[in-house]
């Protein structure tokens, strides 16, 4: 027994002395390989009597187990080392900057768009276009703008030069003509699948889109977009109007106590027409919403002319109705607080960074607007 | 329009501030500009009287004046040679912040003594261009006056006539109004005619289309001159010039009624007829006249021409300006007065071809009082009378004023049908009288309502409920919800506006800035681009660098890259979602998507390489995929994309030659040079439209394709002609076995040794998805024969 003694010390001092997984991989061949020394042991109970080899027996095969348990428990404290000496050699000076990643951004009026049309969807507005160049007809004409009226050049018409039909066409200054095109009565179809036509009433839809007019200042450029909003029914009255308006104004600004009047006005297409002001704060230099004793004229609106009715084939008799056009980038402006609209239209970077807003904040009745 | 609230009060009793009767007005849809008040410009000046005025000791043209103030008794230093004791004049305390020198006032001595204050001269106080002198007002005035009231000055209200009422030209119409809104009541504006004592020497006519109606009168032996201070008054405070009493009278009642008219001095007239008549082009060109304001202006048969010598002369452009041969002045003694009716049309051209905007072409262009004409003309007499004194001839009319407007047959119930305000029929009934409608309301649902001659904007019931409505006040709008009607099942949004949405909001999450740029461009510009026909160019451009539509988004994005990189940031991702032109029907308006990427990172420390024409492929794809193309099926078409890419690396996105949804690359240097913007650039342009409409409708999804067996990878690589698209071996080597591969992608292409001449190495690993049991060596075999096979036909032979 004694030599058992002695082997397993000496083993244990070799297990513990191994320097590296290598050399405990060494020990443990020539302990526990084939022609190891407790192999050999082993290899000895065979010869034994019965006798010798019941007490023989535990004896080798308890140094055995423990040697390799020595050696199991030495290796993973081994391995634990070396890892821990890799990672040690593997450290990375984290304060360096990581590849820089653009940041992409939605333009104010484009999310001003969308979130203008979250409200009107959710009043169970459907969404409309048109086209950009426009016949003076559409325009005009059909929107009871007289010839040769005063209203016609309080337009600031961009015109193309006259086709060789000598009709002139010209650029929307409104999106009022896609009005037209949703009340007409024809059997035609559009010229292109997106653009609105005939639809039987009752209509309910907003029309976002660019506009065009000769004009180019802090407030007015020669582009710019607007929503026109369209409603026929029975019994479509001016309350109506108001209730849509001041719902849709509430909602936008995201403030709570916006105020807001109807003021009479005239437009060539709308009769009786009224101009919307809300309640503003102008003392800071900057326009506030939802606060002050000043009024901030914000949309035209009306019940829709007799006559345009009239020109798209719908008895005014049996329906009326209302329409509206709010100014989109004015009404971003206002809420986000840009000064200049021109900014909007000229694509610097560090603009589009400040006022433009994330893929993210796509508006969302849960969420908000933006 | 401008006017006064002592003018106003000649038409309106009222005891109504000059705030409610701008708020009135404003309700009213007369909406206020602004009011200029001189009272809040001089608000800290007041009366204040000279009770001592002796010597400065230091100073010989000083004074050391005691006067008493609003603020009690003050030493107040005064370098006006009139400052006096017994003066009464302004005073403007410490602090207050004088205009005409611009300094506000601070306590300090002046040699040696302290000034307690200011006394005012009139240019001081911006009242007038130049004074010699501190103010000497009427010494009745008391201590403390507000120098505004001392001096007479009024708030002149400034407001937008809207074109439907040109009646709001003259006060008198403004009162009106505001008497039917409850502000006061309407003073009496009916005239009495002057009667003729002799008949009038000159003789009218007028000349069909020219003139719809002429009349005129002589007044002899008047004495014309400066007019009355109450009169140049009035006319300064709206910013009128007085010129002479016959000529202020004329401005007056414009200003007054809406009622333009004109005087002629009779003596320069030639003849003894004035004919309205259209210009006449002659043999040497059209006529001329040399108007009041001294030019000269060529007469076009389109315009109203008044001519004396029996109709040969020019001596006025009707309803526009009259001539300077026969205009009035202080020297005047027989004055011809004119009161026409011109048409809107002609005299609102007439004014824009001659470029002349008087204050009788504005009334005549929007419309003026077809039944005010002779009365006009007897008001005019009345105050040349009064005013110049002589002696009227009778009164000479020709031709007819047009028709009165038509009555109209109006049930009291639509007000409230059509505004929603219930409003009593004997309400409504008031309203309209008020407004000078005369009204029929014999049945109770069919009212007849003639509007009067100056609201020619009535044509018909709405018009009526209009009046009605503003006048009773939009406060009382009852706001009354939409009704509920049937919604869409799925969203408001068509396909095409969801993509334009969906496409925005991928783009910005892939690090592009969304840009809005003009839809114009300049015309050398779209032509670069594909564009520029003659049908998109404006004819009335605001300048020419943007005066043609434009064929492509992509030239707005480039420029504004290179408008960045030169206030400093090179680096841009720019993205644009919006229309562009092909031609000017409606078709012919595409919707775009289009965006650049100008990669200019800053250096990085692991040597990070720039993004390249494979990143905007890659966003490429990825967004189509997002705006549901069929990715899957889209061919690469290499060398057919337009002449602004780079030849060889620009390429189509099409599901045939005549499907083309995308085109992209890197922009063809000759381009970018032109836009002035440093290379390279590379971008994309997608056409909405193109994308086909999902087939599939409905929300629920086929099931899912999950095999439980584990996928495996084969390596090929593949020898083919340089020129050949490594992407058509990949499709080739795809489609040898469509159930089992799932993917194949190339992963390297070398040229060089080993790899003969005009050829190239493509390696290609294919992913091997087996559906019902593992595959077998032999099965794998044959799937490899089948891919070199599929690679052949694509001209791919298997590198050995």
């Amino acid at each position: 027994m004694t030599d058992l003694t002695t082997l397993e010390a000496e083993l244990s001092a070799q297990v513990a002395a191994a320097p590296d997984v290598a050399a405990l991989e060494v020990l443990r061949v020539a302990a526990l390989g084939k022609s190891g020394s407790i192999s050999g042991l082993l290899k000895t109970l065979g010869s034994m009597s019965p006798d010798e080899r019941r007490e023989a027996g535990p004896a080798i095969n308890g140094l055995r187990d423990r040697v390799a348990a020595a050696l199991a428990e030495r290796k993973a404290a081994l391995e634990a080392a070396e890892l821990d000496a890799r990672l040690a050699a593997e450290t990375l000076d984290l304060s360096l900057p990581a590849p820089p990643r653009r940041k992409g951004s939605v333009h104010p009026t484009m999310q001003v768009q969308d979130e203008m049309i979250s409200i009107f969807a959710e009043m169970g507005f459907a969404v409309a276009e048109g086209p950009d160049i426009e016949t003076d007809f559409n325009n005009f004409t059909a929107l009871n703008f007289p010839e040769k009226h005063p209203a016609r050049e309080m337009h600031d018409t961009f015109f193309f030069n006259p086709g060789p039909d000598r009709e002139r066409k010209l650029l929307r200054t409104h999106t009022s003509p896609v009005q037209v095109r949703a009340m007409q009565r024809t059997n035609e179809k559009p010229a292109a699948p997106w653009i609105a036509t005939t639809m039987e009433p009752p209509i309910r839809i907003v029309v976002p889109g660019r506009t065009y007019r000769c004009d180019s200042d802090a407030t007015h450029t020669p582009m710019f977009h607007q929503m026109e909003g369209l409603v026929i029914d029975k019994g479509i009255h001016m309350g109506h109007l108001k209730w849509t308006l001041e719902t849709f104004i509430a909602r936008f600004f995201e403030v709570e106590g916006v105020v807001s009047r109807f003021r009479p006005h005239h437009f060539p297409f709308t009769e009786p027409s009224a101009e919307m002001d809300i309640g503003c704060d102008r003392s800071g230099g900057e326009v506030k919403i939802g606060t002050g004793s000043d009024w901030l004229e914000i949309l035209g609106c009306g019940m829709v002319h007799p006559n345009v009715l009239r020109f798209c084939g719908i008895d005014p008799d049996v329906y009326q109705g209302f329409a509206f056009g709010l100014g989109i980038d004015r009404l971003g402006m206002l809420k986000y607080g840009m000064p200049d609209l021109r900014d909007m239209f000229e694509g610097d970077t560090r603009w589009l960074s400040h006022y433009g807003f994330s893929a993210f904040a796509a508006p969302n009745p849960a969420t908000g607007l933006s | 329009m401008k006017f006064t609230l002592s003018w106003l009060k000649d038409h309106l009793d009222t005891d109504a501030t000059t705030a409610q009767v701008v708020t009135a007005m404003t309700m009213a849809g007369l909406e206020v500009e602004h009011v200029l008040d001189p009272a809040t410009k001089l608000a800290p000046f007041t009366v204040a009287k000279i009770v001592e005025a002796v010597q400065h000791p230091n100073a010989d043209r000083l004074r050391v004046c005691q006067v008493d103030t609003v603020d009690g008794r003050k030493e107040i230093v005064c370098g006006a040679p009139n400052a006096r004791a017994g003066l009464t004049t302004i005073y403007a305390p410490i602090g207050s912040y004088v205009p005409g020198l611009g300094v506000t006032l601070v306590e300090k001595p002046v040699r040696g003594v302290v000034s307690n204050g200011m006394l005012c001269s009139a240019a001081e106080m911006e009242t007038a261009e130049e004074s010699d002198g501190i103010l000497d007002l009427d010494d009745s005035l008391t201590v403390g006056t507000p120098a505004a009231v001392a001096l007479g000055l009024e708030a002149v209200i400034d407001f937008e006539v809207t074109p439907n009422r040109p009646d709001w030209l003259g006060v008198a119409g403004i009162a009106r109004d505001l008497s039917a809104a409850g502000l006061g009541t309407l003073r009496d504006l009916s005239v009495t005619p002057v009667a003729g004592r002799f008949p009038s020497p000159i003789s009218v006519s007028v000349d069909g289309d020219a003139c719809r109606i002429f009349s005129g009168r002589l007044v002899r032996g008047v004495k014309n001159g400066p007019s009355p201070d109450w009169l140049q008054a009035r006319l300064k405070a709206i910013g009128l010039r007085p010129i002479n009493t016959l000529v202020d009278i004329t401005n007056l009642i414009s200003y007054d009624r809406a009622r333009p008219l004109h005087v002629y001095d009779a003596a320069k007239l030639v003849g003894t007829s004035i004919v309205a008549r259209l210009g006449r082009h002659g043999l040497n060109g059209d006529e001329h006249l040399i108007a009041l304001d001294g030019k000269t202006y060529e007469l076009t048969p389109e315009m109203s021409v008044i001519a004396d010598a029996d109709g040969e002369r020019p001596v006025g452009l009707g309803g526009v300006m009259g001539g300077e041969s026969t205009g009035c002045s202080d020297e005047t003694t027989d004055v011809f007065i004119e009161s026409a009716w011109f048409d809107p049309i002609r005299t609102a051209q007439t004014g824009r071809t001659a470029g002349i905007t008087s204050d009788a072409q504005y009334r005549f262009a929007r419309g003026v009082d077809t039944g005010f004409v002779v009365d006009g003309l007897e008001l005019a007499t009345k105050l040349v009378l009064e005013l110049c004194g002589g002696e009227p001839s009778q009164v000479v009319v020709a031709g007819e004023a047009p028709a009165a407007p038509a009555p109209v047959t109006f049930d009291p119930a639509y007000v409230q049908q059509l505004s929603g305000l219930s409003i009593a029929p004997e309400k409504t009934r008031e309203i309209l009288e008020k407004l000078g409608f005369a009204i029929d309301a014999s049945r109770a649902s069919a009212w007849t309502v003639t509007p009067p001659t100056w609201r020619r904007d009535v044509e018909g019931k709405a018009d009526l409920v209009e009046d009605v409505a503003r006048i009773a006040g939009y406060d009382a709008l009852p706001a009354t919800p939409l009704p509920e009607t049937p919604r869409a099942a799925s969203g408001v949004l068509t396909a095409r506006q969801g993509r334009a949405r969906t496409a925005r909001r991928a783009l910005a999450a892939a690090g592009y800035n969304e840009l809005v740029t003009w839809s114009f461009t300049r015309n050398a510009i779209a032509r670069m681009f594909g564009g520029g026909a003659d049908e998109l160019v404006l004819a009335n451009p605001m300048s020419a660098d943007i005066d043609t539509m434009r064929p492509s988004v992509l030239p707005g994005l480039i420029e504004a890259a290179g408008r960045n990189a030169r206030r400093g940031f090179a680096d841009a991702a720019l993205f644009e979602v919006g229309p562009i032109f092909g031609g000017d029907r409606p078709q012919d308006q595409r919707l775009a998507v289009a965006a650049i990427l100008a990669p200019h990172a800053p250096r990085s420390w692991d040597k990070r390489p720039q993004d390249n024409l494979f990143t905007v492929k890659a966003d490429l794809l990825a967004l189509l995929e997002e705006m549901g193309a069929p990715v899957v099926s889209l061919q690469t078409a290499q060398g057919s994309a337009a002449s602004w890419w780079h030849p060889g690396r620009s390429a189509r996105l099409q599901l045939g030659p005549k499907a083309v949804i995308a085109e992209f690359g890197e922009l063809h240097p000759a381009v970018l040079k032109a836009l002035d913007v440093d290379g390279p650039v590379y971008g994309f342009e997608i056409w909405v439209e193109a994308i086909p409409e999902p087939k599939k409708k409905g929300k629920t999804r086929p099931a899912a394709d999950l095999p439980s067996l584990m996928p495996l990878s084969r390596d090929f690589a593949f020898l083919v002609d340089t020129a050949r698209p490594a992407g058509e071996l990949a499709k080739a080597v795809a489609g040898a076995d469509k159930a089992l591969i799932t993917a194949a992608r190339v992963f390297d292409v070398y040229q060089g040794a080993g790899v003969p001449e005009g050829q190239k190495s493509v390696a290609v690993e294919v992913v091997i998805q087996p559906r019902e049991a593992t595959l077998a060596d032999a099965d794998i075999g044959a799937l490899s024969a089948k891919i070199v096979a599929g690679a052949e036909k694509a001209g791919g032979r298997l590198r050995s």
